[in-house]
């Protein structure tokens, strides 16, 4: 497939990311740089120093929210695309009415008990819409361990074993990996049978 | 005995049919986060209690981990 029929293609997608730490700023970076045409971003946070080691934010924008920052980052990049940005907690409340109308979703939470409650009310009440969640990114090295696999609609990537702790932090490498195989994911996921 | 599949091995476990939860205790898979899904459709940590698995069935047990 040309370049040109990819961005096509991809130009009338849309794609939910739930969550804009690690995972979720350099998968949307990913995603804006290939022509995404619409990318619904959510996370209630704000961005501080401890968070440049991994994600897709600016030393100037400490202390600004993640949502707002990532989309005036991604408008620097690529300004074609659309970006939703929602600046909410997630809730099972409110991810129906948020992440219906896309095509793919990514899980680009931090903490188990998020990715749990997310990936339990998508899959709950969203069977169809197909999820792609990072599973096991801590620490550096081990690149070999780092997979992608599919159970139903949910596609995993990660080494579903390095659980983040104060000896294995989540930094840059290993995490962009993660970041970048789920938006390798949404693209094939995307680009099939077209 | 029932034959189920969890994770995609093969597994025997006794009796006809057991509780989502009587499954974890058997398997020992003590971590608290999980996603589960039998034949393809989700099992609500609400109904880990209630939820049966039987003989035939194809289990995921997925194990959440935090990093992001």
């Amino acid at each position: 497939m040309k370049a040109e029929e990819i961005t096509k293609i991809l130009s009338r997608k849309t794609v939910g990311i739930a969550g804009c730490g690690g995972l979720g700023s350099n998968c949307a970076v990913a995603l804006a740089r290939v022509g995404i045409g619409t990318l619904i971003i959510a996370d209630f946070d704000v961005i501080t120093v401890g968070n440049l080691n991994r994600q897709y934010y600016f030393f100037d924008q400490v202390g600004r929210k993640k949502v707002t920052s990532l989309k005036e980052n991604i408008a620097r990049i690529n300004p074609d695309v659309n970006v939703i940005a929602c600046d909410l907690r997630l809730i099972p409340e409110n991810i129906p009415s948020i992440f219906g109308g896309c095509d793919v979703i990514v899980e680009a939470f931090d903490l188990a008990g998020q990715k749990e409650m997310f990936l339990e009310s998508v899959l709950g009440a969203m069977p169809s819409i197909p999820v792609v969640a990072g599973l096991g990114m801590a620490g550096w090295g081990m690149n070999d361990t780092i997979h992608c696999r599919q159970v139903d609609n949910l596609f995993i990537c990660g080494d579903e074993i390095s659980e983040i702790s104060p000896e294995m932090p989540p930094i840059a490498p290993r995490v962009g990996m993660v970041a970048n195989m789920q938006a390798n994911v949404v693209l094939e996921i995307l680009l099939k049978n077209e | 005995m029932m034959k189920i599949l969890l994770n995609n091995n093969p597994e025997e476990i006794p009796g006809d049919s057991i509780s989502v939860n009587e499954l974890l205790k058997f398997k020992n898979f003590t971590f608290k986060m999980l996603i589960i899904k039998i034949n393809g459709s989700l099992v609500k940590k609400s109904d880990y209690e209630s939820a049966l698995v039987r003989d035939g069935d194809d289990v995921h047990v997925l194990h959440l981990i935090s990093g992001g």
